[in-house]
């Protein structure tokens, strides 16, 4: 069984049709990038795996999109069980207004959790798993916000992860650092992928070529081409896609 | 090369005089707030005192001090900001977080809009005819407080609405995302980012309240009371409708004058207090917020 499915997806905001029949599978435990140019639909698309679009008012969706086989879009699926299942890192850092420990806390808090070992116990667990615990184990009790963005970033990630979802997207989550904290993401990425299946949205093609196992390109709300990142990168199918890699536009 | 260089020169220019012409506007602004408390310090600082602040007035109030007017007027303050604020708080959170786009938050947008709007007499007028009569509070502390409250809820909500919108969306969307609770998301994240911008609307709504004559005109002010209130059933003073008496139909208009000055200079002191307070408390909000 494939890990995400979508099959036959049409997404639009209004009238305004923004996704245009993508159907595509993604394995367990592997990186999946999404390229294309800009407002192609990637983060619309990326949207879809926890419902995120739900929130915007006027949109609709057609066609199907199964985790683990599980229409999500059914009405006998519940939304906060899909969301604490599929987490979520933004293209801007985004620490809540409170410590760093809270920051990791808050899914498990916001889910009932008070067992107060269990909590620190997972908290500590996540952060090292971002590799960010020898930067902050003395300062967990400061705000977030005294983090720099690379490491309010790995914050982020590490607030995903306390609550163990088996899916991450992630939308352009490095496009606001620096090349070191680039790396230092990049490279996470590459180890969660043992326990995670992800999905992220990039407009770096070395990154894009660096870390994922297929890839997706985009154009007008379109699935061009989706293959193997290197098929991608060496030997794309479609002239359209070999015109966006190489940098002829977009 | 030449007509290059004649259109720089005439965009310079014209950049320096629309800068100019900024810059006097600005400090015009600046000035007229300078005269205007220039010439009341001038007119009232001669009657301005301990007393003046700590007693009742005396002898058909052309001497003595303003002190339950003061007192009032706190008192009016507070209580129409522990009415409008609630409400007002909870009433824009339900329109921004809560409904969705649609003809009913237009409608519900229009009517606050148009509420801002109404002139404060005809607030005066609603009071007098729903808490004081209606539901017989009578003149009192409670009605003049609702009646201030309402005049205020429209400012409050407005900027309580602006300060969450400004709250970007994905912090939102982070907390949704692990599985919170809309009004979790709300409470835990989307407020207290938005707290330092709330606070500051209410404290400008105070300013704005503190300084209202109408409303309270026929639903709690005293014309002369020399003693402090002792529940929320009674008549206070207060400080803009002291100073319109002592103005108009005082006993002894000419002789009341300094105080007149001398009240309103308080009341400026007091509104001006007020919006100082409001910048101190967003800048030590905005630096706890981010503690919690
Ligand atoms: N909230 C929204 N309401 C209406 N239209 C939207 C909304 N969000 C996106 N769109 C439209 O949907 C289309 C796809 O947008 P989307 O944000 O998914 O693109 P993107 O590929 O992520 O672009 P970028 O690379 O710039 O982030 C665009 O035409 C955009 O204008
Ligand atoms: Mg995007």
């Amino acid at each position: 069984m494939h890990k995400i499915e979508s099959k036959n997806v049409n997404f639009y905001y209004g009238t305004n049709q923004a996704l245009k029949d993508i159907s595509l599978s993604i394995e367990k435990n592997t990186v999946t990038a999404l390229i294309g140019p800009s407002g192609c639909g990637k983060s619309t698309y990326l949207r879809l795996f926890n419902r995120m679009n739900d929130l915007i008012d006027n949109t609709k969706l057609e066609g199907q999109i199964l985790i683990d086989g599980v229409d999500i879009y059914a009405k006998s699926t519940n939304v906060d069980t899909l969301r604490k299942n599929v987490g979520m890192v933004f293209q801007k850092p985004n620490p809540f207004p409170k410590t760093i420990f809270e920051n990791v806390a808050y899914g498990l808090r916001v889910n009932g959790v008070t067992d107060k070992k269990f909590i620190e116990e997972r908290v500590i667990n996540s952060i090292q798993q971002v590799a960010l615990w020898d930067e902050v184990k003395d300062k967990l009790k400061k705000s977030a916000f005294e983090l720099s963005g690379g490491q309010q970033q790995r914050l982020c990630i590490a607030r995903a992860l306390a609550i163990q979802p088996s899916v991450i997207l992630m939308d352009e989550p490095t496009s606001a650092l620096d090349p070191i904290s680039t790396a230092k993401i990049e490279e996470l990425v590459y180890e969660l992928k043992d326990k995670y299946t992800i999905v992220i949205v990039t407009h770096n093609m070395q990154q894009a070529g660096r870390i994922s196992d297929t890839t997706g390109f985009f154009y007008m709300g379109e699935l061009i081409e989706f293959d193997q990142t290197k098929n991608i990168f060496t030997n794309p199918k479609e002239e359209r896609t070999q015109n966006y890699i190489t940098g002829r536009f977009g | 090369m030449d007509k290059d260089l004649k259109i720089s020169r005439k965009k310079k220019i014209n950049q320096a005089i629309a800068f100019s012409l900024f810059t006097f506007l600005s400090y015009f602004i600046v000035a007229i707030l300078f005269v205007i408390l220039a010439f009341l310090i001038y007119k009232g600082i001669g009657v301005l005192s301990w007393g003046f602040i700590s007693e009742m007035p005396t002898d058909g109030m052309t001497s003595g001090g303003i002190y339950p007017a003061i007192i009032g007027t706190l008192i009016l303050v507070f209580g129409s900001m522990l009415f409008a604020f609630p409400v007002g708080v909870m009433a824009a959170i339900y329109m921004n977080e809560y409904v969705k786009d649609g003809w009913i938050k237009r409608f519900i947008k229009l009517m606050t809009n148009n509420l801002a709007g109404v002139p404060s007499i005809v607030f005066g007028l609603f009071g007098m005819a729903l808490f004081v009569n209606k539901l017989e509070f009578g003149d009192s502390i409670l009605a003049g407080s609702l009646t201030l409250g309402l005049l205020a809820l429209p400012v409050v909500i407005r900027t309580t609405e602006e300060a969450l919108k400004a709250v970007d969306d994905t912090f939102r969307q982070a907390s949704l995302g692990l599985g919170a609770s809309k009004w979790q998301t709300t409470s835990k994240v989307v407020l207290p980012i938005a707290f330092p911008n709330i606070i500051t609307g209410l404290i400008l709504s105070i300013g704005r309240v503190s300084g209202e004559t109408a409303p309270i005109l026929f639903t709690v002010a005293a014309y002369f009371l020399p003693k402090l209130p002792s529940g929320i059933f009674d008549q206070v003073m207060a400080l803009p409708y002291h100073l319109y008496v002592i103005s108009t139909s005082g006993t002894n208009i000419e002789k009341s004058r300094e105080m007149a000055y001398g009240t309103a200079l308080i009341l400026i002191i007091i509104v001006l207090i007020s919006n100082l307070a409001a910048s101190r408390l967003r800048k030590y909000f905005g630096k706890k917020v981010k503690m919690n």
